[in-house]
């Protein structure tokens, strides 16, 4: 199967991967003054932006809104950040891609696991806010490994073929930036599902189809709302993500033959 | 595959799109829609390597000499495995390292200690590995303290060393080498090339590629010219060095003669009565054929063409020869070599044959004169024309007498 040999290939170079990822996680804050609490920093602020806006600019009226927010938030954070670095990732490592030989797929897996380490290293500070408005944690925690590893499932394959097209159309990058903004309004993350009751049903379409949503639904329910995440759902973009990494597998490994001649 | 071979390549053909080969880094969206539309037209393709058969036997050492674009760099990176050939196979058998750049991955914003690490993983170790060969990589850089401070701060030299050294103690059995030896300071050469010999008697395959002749033919036990993307020859380091070079000189002479036409050397000059002229200068070889570029050792022709008014007598001519740094290496006329030449004629040639040019390699320039017994200029052209000598051998000073070296022992002790 060349999926497998494909991620065989991947966990025989973990050795490298584990060497890429410490150098995107250190080498990004590297020489700023505040280092690596940027990587706690970015997030609030980002919050803390957000909240401004939705909360008593557009006055989005909620319980526990501000919460309701980071929860999304922090998974989008990972999920834009891995596309947007992911696309990059064979067209930036020029350098390594034309020198060395190595199974390729290493790029992109090294931007999905750094955005995933830094989604992992802000939990906590979900968690405090979290206690802090005096939402309840609840079992359904245990779900989170689960929903985590689709959900990196899915960025990853979307990873492999955004970093495949981006080798030879290098619009990608430029588009995906530009896409990733409309994507985040079509995910229920700074309004609440019930929300899209109020628009005509033909707009509401796009959300309930976006895969970024059931992701997201997943997450409210098993930090804001403390219930098990919807399985049927779960299941349904499970199913999905995994027909989308054979895909981009299929893909990607057609094609990295050529990087270091296109790159 | 026999058990002793490390490196086959066997019919190996690499083409590159054209609109790669012309930097073109990818297709935009425009062009993708013309080429839909079928109005892109289809791709030019450029063969870079055309059916290529190369055996590297373990432990041996294989240079890939050639000119540039020649496609040796290519082979090289078709062995590494960083491109994939269009037709043919590769088989490397062991422990792969390639020096194709020193360095790769470096952050510059990490210490020497840090990339170390980073960099010996892109070159497949783990980092138990590298904890193992730390200390020797770092003694080996010579770095000392250094090796805890930000590559940033590194000198260019500072930076290739530390990259050598990791690339060198991965312990590899197969190494490729993309002129990488090039760089660093004297000191630092002498240590690659020292390490090298080291690996050499480890049994480590070797392949590289340099310009460096005279370093290939100190490392090679094998050398393969490639030539328009072909094997031009193959075999024992210095016949097939040769051969490149007389190919090169080949080449170069044309070029050379070129610009000679263009009678654009630099400080040329020309004065005399003008009553006779030297109308034009060749440089020939034995065939009588022109050259502008000689091997040390060759024989060489000056052929002189003149004409004068009315029926000339007395002529003296003489040729200067003056090497690039302006020193005169030889300098004579028809008068001090007491030539006997018959009558002159109003209009013709006169030659100077040497039969031996034992000039060490270089550029120089010639003089040429026509002057009167009595040392009247006629006409004195400095500088009017350049010819090179190219050698094998990179010897120094002007002149090179045809020399052998030898070995006696001295009976001392038995008196």
């Amino acid at each position: 199967m060349r999926v497998v040999q494909h991620l065989a290939d991947l966990y025989r170079h973990r050795a490298l991967v584990w060497a890429l990822v410490g150098r995107e996680l250190k080498g990004r804050y590297r020489g700023s003054a505040m280092g690596f609490l940027w990587t706690f920093l970015n997030p609030l602020m980002m919050l803390a932006v957000y909240a401004l806006v939705f909360k008593f600019y557009f006055k989005i009226n909620m319980e526990n809104y501000t919460v309701y927010m980071f929860t999304g938030l922090l998974p989008w954070v990972f999920f834009s950040q891995a596309l947007i670095g992911g696309a990059g990732a064979i067209t930036n490592g020029r350098a390594l891609v034309t020198k060395v030989a190595f199974p390729q797929q290493v790029l992109p897996a090294v931007q999905v696991a750094a955005n995933f380490i830094n989604y992992l290293l802000s939990l906590p500070i979900l968690i405090g806010f979290l206690l802090a408005w005096g939402v309840p944690l609840t079992p359904a925690l245990a779900a989170f490994p689960l929903v985590a590893a689709l959900h990196l499932l899915f960025i990853y394959a979307c990873v492999l073929l955004l970093a495949t097209a981006n080798v030879y159309l290098r619009d990608t990058q430029h588009i995906l930036g530009n896409l990733m903004q409309l994507w985040f309004f079509l995910t229920p993350i700074f309004y609440p599902m019930w929300f899209l009751a109020k628009v005509p049903a033909v707009l509401a379409i796009p959300v309930r189809l976006n895969p970024a949503t059931h992701f997201t639904l997943a997450y409210h329910r098993i930090f804001f709302e403390g219930a098990w995440p919807r399985w049927d759902h779960l299941a349904i973009i499970g199913g999905l993500s995994l027909l989308l990494l054979w895909l981009a597998v299929a893909v990607f490994e057609s094609r990295k033959d050529f990087f270091a001649e296109r790159v | 595959m026999s058990r002793r071979t490390s490196i086959e390549v066997r019919g190996v053909v690499k083409r590159f799109a054209r609109d790669f080969m012309e930097g073109g880094p990818a297709a935009s969206w425009k062009s993708l829609l013309a080429r839909a539309a079928g109005r892109g037209g289809r791709r030019d393709v450029i063969t870079v390597l055309d059916g290529i058969d190369l055996a590297v036997q373990r432990g041996t050492t294989l240079a890939l000499i050639g000119q540039n674009g020649c496609g040796k760099s290519t082979l090289l990176k078709i062995i590494a495995g960083i491109y994939r050939p269009d037709q043919g196979q590769v088989r490397v058998e062991g422990r792969l390292s390639s020096l194709i750049e020193l360095g790769t991955g470096f952050h510059p914003e990490f210490t020497g200690r840090e990339n170390v690490y980073l960099n010996g993983a892109i070159l497949g170790l783990d980092k138990a590995e590298i904890a193992e060969r730390f200390e020797a990589i770092a003694a080996y850089s010579g770095l000392g303290e250094y090796i805890d401070a930000p590559v940033k701060t590194y000198s260019s030299g500072m930076y290739v060393r530390l990259g050598f050294s990791v690339a060198v103690n991965v312990d590899p059995e197969v190494l490729l080498v993309d002129e990488v030896l090039a760089v660093g300071d004297e000191a630092f050469v002498r240590k690659c090339e020292d390490k090298i010999h080291q690996l050499r008697r480890a049994g480590v395959t070797i392949c590289l590629v340099s310009h460096n002749l005279g370093l290939v033919e100190r490392f090679a036990d094998e050398v393969v010219w490639l030539d328009g993307g072909c094997l031009a020859a193959r075999g024992q380091p210095r016949r097939v060095i040769d051969a490149y070079l007389e190919k090169v000189a080949a080449s170069e002479d044309s070029i050379r003669r070129q610009s000679c036409a263009q009678a654009d050397i630099d400080g040329q000059q020309r004065w005399g009565s003008g009553e006779v002229q030297i109308t034009a200068v060749r440089t020939t070889d034995a065939g009588g054929g022109e050259r502008a570029v000689f091997s040390t050792g060759e024989a060489m022709t000056v052929e002189m063409d003149y004409q004068a008014d009315g029926a000339p007598r007395d002529l003296v001519f003489g040729v200067a020869i003056h090497n690039a740094a302006g020193v005169l290496c030889f300098g004579s006329n028809t008068k001090i070599d007491r030539a006997e030449l018959p009558e002159f004629p109003s209009r013709g040639t006169v030659r100077l044959a040497c039969s031996r040019l034992d000039l060490v390699p270089g550029t120089y320039f010639l003089d040429v004169a026509v002057v009167s017994t009595l040392d009247t200029p006629y006409d004195y052209r400095r500088r009017v024309a350049s010819f090179a000598v190219r050698s094998p051998v990179a010897d120094d000073g002007v002149y090179r007498p045809p020399h052998t070296w030898s070995l006696a022992a001295r009976d001392e002790g038995g008196e």
